[in-house]
């Protein structure tokens, strides 16, 4: 186990030498996954923000600014204070990828700004963000858990619940949009920082899930424990923090359901059960469409699916399969 | 009742939707070191997803070593998608390239590990989809 500063010996790491298939598998996705704002034509939804109300207009830069807080965090503070606690070289390089990935999201809603926003009004929602309480505390709620000496698992559960949970009463507003042909571009640039947030909190969930399973049960009790009490708290915030942002527009509750709805999957993350009953987490069907769009809603099972008809004859062949 | 089985991977999602469903199934090892398991009747394939962002890779490569015999494949009869909606149009994308490939149904698509509301819609389907096999035999 390595809590110690970094062996006496420096080694090279060895991609050949896995200890763990998971993080050549997660490095693969991730590289493969990688891009950048400016190839996104953002430019082409500067007609579409004309469109939108002054007030529907500063609510979207309050939110991306909010994110861009978020992915400040995880870029300087929250990747970073995983590296310590790495069992893996392969991990640690993991890890800089997602820190690496973090800036490029923080970069890319300035990206946005630029092209879509006036100074002033970007300045103003800076300003806001610094100012704005709900916000301040859900960092500040985060930032602790990852401060130097924390315990290595709580930090996880932390950095789990930052990209799996509370980005989403922001993402919501992106996805909104979309699903009402406004801001497309814009949205399609989210849809990329939402795809790779997913595999972030897939990849330290399942490091946290084999930490947990070397621990004594007490300890693993322990750790359930405060994962729910945090993800209460931090609930708690984001219940305020929505409803100050969306009561405006009237969407806050139709941005709670989503919010339970993430709550539930950032628990999965960690190999938890669902926190909040299905009956609370039924989400908008046209910001589901949004967020995996051209995927059909399968369920053949009830007959609301797709209407294949059960084939009788096998045609594929062995080599159909060397993919 | 015609069999169920499952891949699931270190992350054990897909696993623990299997425990949750509380049907018999069998997991096709990660490890190809290991023998897969028998398969003699019809059954339904459980597969998560990995594809990247262009929706390659999706299907998992012991999947693919377990269906390449052909004998196997004919006693498929349904597969059931696992992913996550973040992946956008490659949500559960596994479940599309199996089906097409073995020209079965998907039959289903949940998220990670499932919610109670998929738990009970599987098992009420593979319920009627077995029924329904009984009665065209």
């Amino acid at each position: 186990m390595k809590d110690m500063p970094l062996l006496s010996v420096p080694r090279a790491i060895n991609w050949n030498r896995l200890e763990d298939d998971k993080d050549l598998e997660v490095w693969n996705r991730l590289t493969v996954n990688f891009w950048l704002p400016e190839k996104v034509p953002l430019s082409n939804d500067v007609q579409s923000w004309a469109t939108l109300r002054p007030e529907e207009r500063a609510l979207t830069i309050r939110v991306f600014t909010g994110l861009t807080l978020l992915d400040t965090v995880q870029n300087t503070l929250g990747a970073p204070a995983l590296l310590p606690d790495a069992q893996t070289p392969h991990e640690e390089a993991v890890l800089t990828n997602i820190a690496f990935m973090e800036a490029v999201h923080a970069r890319s809603y300035s990206s946005i700004f630029s092209t879509l926003c006036m100074t002033k009004e970007v300045d103003e929602a800076f300003r806001w963000s610094e100012d704005n309480p709900h916000l301040q505390a859900k960092a500040r709620l985060i930032i602790e858990t990852y401060a130097p000496g924390a315990d290595p698992l709580k930090r996880k559960i932390a950095s789990v619940f930052l990209e799996s949970f509370l980005f989403y009463s922001g993402f919501y507003l992106p996805m909104y949009w979309s699903s009402r042909a406004k801001l497309t571009n814009t949205a399609d640039l989210i849809r990329l920082i939402i795809r790779d947030e997913a595999v972030h909190g897939y990849y330290i969930g399942y490091k946290f899930q084999r930490a947990l399973e070397r621990e004594p049960e007490a300890r693993q009790q322990e750790l359930k424990d405060y994962a729910f009490a945090l993800m209460f708290d931090l609930y708690e915030i984001e219940a305020r923090y929505t409803a100050e942002l969306y009561d405006g527009i009237g969407l806050t509750e139709d941005v709670k359901a989503f919010l339970h709805y993430n709550a539930n999957k950032a628990l999965q993350n960690l190999g938890y059960e669902s926190l909040f009953p299905p009956a609370a987490c039924e989400v908008n069907p046209a910001i589901l469409a949004a967020l995996s769009p051209d995927s059909e809603n399968h369920d053949f099972f009830s007959g609301s699916g797709s209407s294949y008809v059960i084939g009788k004859a096998v045609m594929t062949e062995d080599e159909d399969w060397d993919f | 009742m015609g069999g169920l089985i499952y891949y699931s991977s270190a992350s054990g999602n897909t696993a623990r939707f299997v425990a949750g469903l509380g049907l018999e199934a069998d997991r096709i090892p990660i490890n190809d070191a290991v023998p897969f398991p028998d398969c003699d009747g019809p059954y339904v394939l459980i597969c998560p997803t990995y594809a990247d962002g262009a929706g390659r890779g999706a299907v998992p490569k012991q999947v693919i070593r377990f269906l390449n015999a052909p004998a196997r494949r004919a006693r498929l009869r349904g597969v059931i998608g696992a992913g996550n909606r973040n992946f956008g149009q490659t949500y559960a994308r596994a479940a599309d390239v199996i089906a097409a490939k073995c020209g079965v149904p998907v039959l289903y698509k949940f998220e990670l590990a499932g919610t109670p509301t998929d738990i009970a819609r599987v098992r009420a389907g593979l319920d009627t989809l077995w029924s329904s096999e009984c009665l065209t035999l």
